[in-house]
């Protein structure tokens, strides 16, 4: 008996098999945690979609585990945020052991003045389950259709038609945009014989999640994740140990490229090995999956009218936890865009930004996961030779202790240098995404920037009154809403004295030590795209 | 690549083979690989290190 009780989706027959037609101009292949983020987002917009899933539960298995706190920002913005926060587990602390010895831990977040942590560790399904309860608070915008598979799809003159399956039988629907975020093995992405290369790697691994009440940490009750090179109980590979919400833990185990895989996941072979990591204190096997996994990317993620989002996009290796946030990241950047497309303020390079953008970001994030599997897995002795010196050199030496790879903390990409965003100097780079501050009255500067355009001041700066951008004051006083800061936060973020106009998702467009209306509002045509990104960058 | 050794040359390459005496061949690399690690950290600015390794590649070929 697992321990998440999936309770199937209802299917409600489409009104296309009724002759009805559906109104919303989106059309999302795949509701996984991308999908539904994208559904939400458009829906705090305004915009209509169609959410069209082959299944009717949630991940079966917890898959993506760790949140990072970019995605809970996003989650605030989409308003499951705290949610997600007070049901995850948050863990600070980090242990890396070569063999039976501890070389080093580290504090994952020493940083104060931020609403939300480095990670939470939370199971996919529950992300997925609270997303999906999000999308029920827009009945009018977002149309869930489960057990609705999506079998074929054809540019028109207007738009996307999409062939879709269900029990009752088959229709088409029309959109104008279709966005695939229908995951790693995307069926969108293999219908049009996309390449997706990248690089394969032969280790497989072993997931899996335990459920037990009493913890393996041991008796502190304090949160934490365990990595292990060469352990006692799984000689010359690597092993993981995260936990959970609900008593349940995250077992990772390195295996050799030539192992069946199947075999690897019978309980016969895998109860020894969690035995080993637990020592003799009662455990529940929920959930196992043996893997093997490549980074791999789309050329482009803009096909026409198809774009496609998350895993479908680009997949990377687990390592890093890169692959859930960059997914959601895609969305929080594409959200705004089709919004601004749909209403018709988008300039021309809008769409192409977000490839250039995300393919920025993508290839970042393969690059980073790619790194920590390769120091991982040593392709030769002579990498083997260079690891192991590493690890006995990190003992006593901090750098070394730095340049050991588990995965590295992910972390969102700079957008500097991409066409929306005017070049500028300043302590957080046009590019950037924004800091979070703790404000005099409780709230959070993550509350208050994202969702629209918004025009920051901090200090003794003047706003000037741009059309259709909000303004806000943070040390100030200005005839626009403000807030005090706390501590002294906002002067190292920020400085004083400059002005950041902040896109929806939050990055910064441009900033302006003394903006004009005239400015401000170019900085702003320039992010809705104004300037084509081929010309720009 | 200028000359840094200067008058401490014959001091530096002794001291390196003395490091090795009575080392098997297997510990010689590994102290090789820690001498490589620690020395990188040292220099420390990536531009150097990339064209230390670029030297060291091209005289392999």
């Amino acid at each position: 008996m697992p321990a998440y009780q999936y309770e199937p989706f209802a299917y409600i027959r489409p009104p296309e098999l009724d002759g009805g037609r559906s109104q919303a101009p989106i059309a999302i292949v795949g509701a996984g945690p991308v999908g539904l983020t994208l559904a939400i987002d458009l829906a705090l917009r305004g915009i209509k979609c169609v959410v069209l899933d082959d299944n009717n539960v949630v991940s079966v298995g917890s898959r993506a585990i760790c949140w990072a706190k970019r995605t809970l920002e996003i989650f605030d913005r989409l308003g499951v945020g705290e949610r997600m926060l007070d049901a995850g587990v948050t863990w600070t602390v980090g242990r890396l052991f070569h063999g039976a010895e501890e070389v080093y831990s580290f504090d994952l977040l020493p940083e104060h003045g931020h609403k939300y942590p480095a990670f939470i560790n939370l199971q996919q399904y529950l992300v997925e389950q609270y997303l999906v309860e999000r999308c029920h608070d827009f009945p009018d915008l977002i149309d869930l259709r489960f057990l609705n598979k999506v079998v074929g799809h054809a540019e028109t003159s207007t738009g996307v038609a999409v062939d879709v399956e269900t029990p009752d039988g088959p229709y088409r629907l029309q959109a104008v945009y279709l966005v695939a975020c229908d995951g790693a093995n995307s069926p969108t992405r293999r219908r049009m014989g996309l390449d997706f290369v990248g690089q394969s790697f032969e280790e497989q691994f072993l997931i899996a999640d335990i459920e037990m009440t009493q913890s393996p940490f041991g008796n502190s009750g304090v949160a934490e994740r365990w990595f292990w090179f060469d352990p006692p109980f799984h000689a010359g590979k690597s092993a993981l140990l995260h936990q959970q919400p609900n008593g349940i833990y995250r077992i990772d185990l390195q295996l050799s490229g030539n192992v069946d895989a199947r075999l690897e996941a019978t309980p016969e072979q895998v109860l020894p090995r969690i035995r080993a990591i637990v020592g003799d204190k009662p455990f529940r096997l929920d959930w196992v999956s043996v893997y093997r996994f490549r980074c791999a990317k789309l050329d482009r993620f803009v096909h026409g009218r198809v774009i496609f989002c998350g895993d479908s996009a680009h997949v990377v290796s687990p390592f890093g936890a890169r692959g859930g946030n960059g997914g959601v990241q895609d969305a929080d950047n594409l959200g705004w865009k089709l919004a601004a497309l749909i209403q018709g303020i988008a300039g021309p390079g809008l769409l192409e930004s977000y490839n250039a953008e995300r393919g920025h970001g993508s290839a970042e994030n393969i690059l980073n996961s790619a790194r920590a599997t390769n120091f991982m897995t040593p392709k030769s002795p002579i990498e083997a030779l260079f690891r192991s010196e590493t690890l006995r050199l990190a003992h006593s030496q901090p750098f070394a202790q730095k340049l050991i790879n588990s995965g590295r903390l992910s972390l969102p990409c700079s957008l500097e240098g991409h066409s929306l965003q005017t070049p500028g100097e300043a302590p957080l780079r046009p590019g950037s995404v924004v800091l979070d501050l703790p404000l005099a009255d409780g709230s959070w500067l993550v509350e208050h920037v994202q969702g629209d355009f918004v025009l920051v001041g901090f200090g003794d700066i003047a706003l000037p009154e741009v059309a259709d951008l909000r303004r806000l004051g943070i040390d100030q006083a200005g005839p626009y809403p403000g807030f005090a800061s706390t501590g002294d936060y906002a002067a190292t973020r920020y400085g004083t004295g400059l002005a950041y106009l902040f896109r929806p998702d939050g990055h910064v467009a441009a900033v302006f030590a003394q903006p004009s209306a005239d400015q401000v509002s170019a900085a702003m045509q320039r992010a809705l795209g104004a300037v084509d990104c081929a010309v720009a960058a | 690549m200028r000359d840094n050794l200067g008058a401490g040359r014959d001091d530096f390459y002794s001291a390196l083979m003395q490091a090795h005496e009575g080392l098997s061949e297997a510990q010689s690399h590994q102290l090789n690989v820690r001498l490589v690690l620690l020395m990188a950290n040292e220099i420390g600015d990536l531009k150097r290190l990339r064209a230390v390794i670029e030297l060291a590649g091209r005289c392999e070929r």
